[in-house]
């Protein structure tokens, strides 16, 4: 099965497949949980209304720690086994844990503003979420800042694995040092500090954007792959290959046009 | 060995080191990352006059004295207190026994002049009929051991 799925003709019939099923199960649980979250849930003892902005905040931070954590795995995977798929799945990934992480630090600021009195301070759990943006990004521009594309994605590849080290600092930075963020109210030894009927919608919302996440990974590797086949037979069509043999022949004559000319 | 266990190798020892130096790097660091001192930190190690610096912990109850747009409270950390002036909005979260942040100069009488108020958050969520039940089991715990009434938001405050 796993085998099967790693051959690129295979992933598109058995994406294909897929796809409808996660895109709908995901927009249904979204769904669902932004109704509990808006109009269901009672509002907070202390935060009010406010509290809502959980619902969007805290599934996006999961993911865009989850996604890095794909997108590291996927890249040591390309980088020790070479194995084609798992570089499209991590170049796949980047942009969608980017954006997850956009949304967090967004929704973490307006929902900042009127809890804690400011859109944002310099605390190590704020700062190091930013960090995981820049590595994002950074992960996202290493890979097409070569002419070989297959050295961007190498460079890329380390990048991605290096930056995993983050990923326990944001995690327990709110345990290590004394933050303005609170600590973690869900994922913590011991019981969850959240009373049962606003954490309902809130795992309904983390497992819809899971789903999301899947669905929208399938699609773009799915594009990537596409991509590369258009370049490739792009590459060897016979027209291709006769443009090749022109622009082999038409230096030497431009240049040597160019010299008689700067001698007169 | 294989050129992809060679590589595997490699990738697990150099992530080894990077840990390791991470390690480091944070343990080293490790106060001056912190985002607020408490009340008895400062009082251990006092900031010169001229420094800016934040200190957290619980707006003491009972403390809270509003004149117009100013206000005075105590930042306590259950040993220590200080008192605390500032002139502005104060953010929604802020209230009597809730965990807060204040951003200013310590004055030479021992008291200090806020520049901002930042509310902390205490990671508990619960519907209001909830509290209004947990309050209601607390004062009828409180009448029965007539000690003093249980902390329940507290701050992880860490020396």
């Amino acid at each position: 099965m796993i085998r099967r799925f790693l051959i690129p003709s295979q992933f598109l019939g058995l994406s294909a497949k897929l796809l409808p099923w996660l895109s709908s199960f995901a927009a249904l649980l979204i769904a669902i949980g932004l109704y509990l979250a808006l109009f269901v849930v009672p509002p907070d003892y202390q935060q009010g209304d406010t509290v809502r902005i959980m619902y969007v905040h805290v599934p996006s931070a999961w993911m865009a720690l989850n996604v890095y954590l794909f997108l590291a795995v996927a890249s040591a995977v390309s980088l020790v086994w070479r194995q084609p798929l798992a570089d499209i799945a991590a170049q796949a990934a980047a942009p969608i844990g980017a954006a997850f992480t956009f949304v967090c630090l967004v929704s973490g600021s307006l929902w900042g503003r009127p809890m804690w009195g400011t859109w944002w301070v310099w605390d190590a759990r704020l700062t190091s979420v930013l960090v995981l943006f820049f590595l994002y990004l950074g992960y996202i521009a290493l890979v097409d800042a070569f002419d070989d594309p297959s050295r961007g994605a190498r460079a890329a590849s380390v990048l991605a694995v290096v930056g995993v080290i983050n990923l326990p600092i944001i995690k327990f930075s709110v345990d290590w040092w004394n933050t303005l963020h609170q600590p973690a109210s869900v994922l913590r030894l011991g019981a969850p500090t959240i009373y049962l009927s606003m954490l309902i919608p809130l795992l309904v919302m983390a497992v819809g954007f899971t789903l999301l996440f899947a669905a929208l990974l399938l699609l773009r590797m799915r594009t990537l792959l596409f991509e590369r086949r258009a370049r490739a037979l792009r590459l060897h069509s016979p027209a291709a290959a006769a443009a090749r043999r022109e622009l082999v022949g038409a230096p030497s004559e431009v240049l040597l046009r160019g010299a008689s000319k700067g001698d007169r | 060995m294989s050129r992809k266990a060679q590589r595997l190798v490699f990738l697990l020892l150099g992530m080894a080191a990077l840990g390791g130096a991470t390690a480091l790097v944070l343990s080293a660091l490790g106060g001056s990352l912190v985002f607020f001192y408490t009340p008895s930190q400062l009082e251990r190690h006092p900031a010169a006059a001229a420094e800016r610096v934040r200190i957290g912990g619980l707006v003491e109850e009972k403390s809270v004295k509003r004149d117009g747009t100013s206000v005075t409270f105590r930042i306590t950390d259950g040993k220590t207190d200080i008192k605390v002036s500032y002139r502005g909005v104060l953010p929604d979260l802020f209230r009597e026994g809730q965990g807060v942040v204040a951003e200013g100069r310590l004055l030479p009488n021992g008291s200090f002049h806020a520049t901002q108020i930042l509310a902390k958050h205490n990671a508990t969520y619960m519907p209001r009929w909830v509290a209004k039940e947990l309050a209601k089991h607390d004062k009828n715990l409180e009448s029965a051991a007539a000690g003093p009434p249980p902390n329940h938001f507290h701050l992880a405050l860490r020396p």
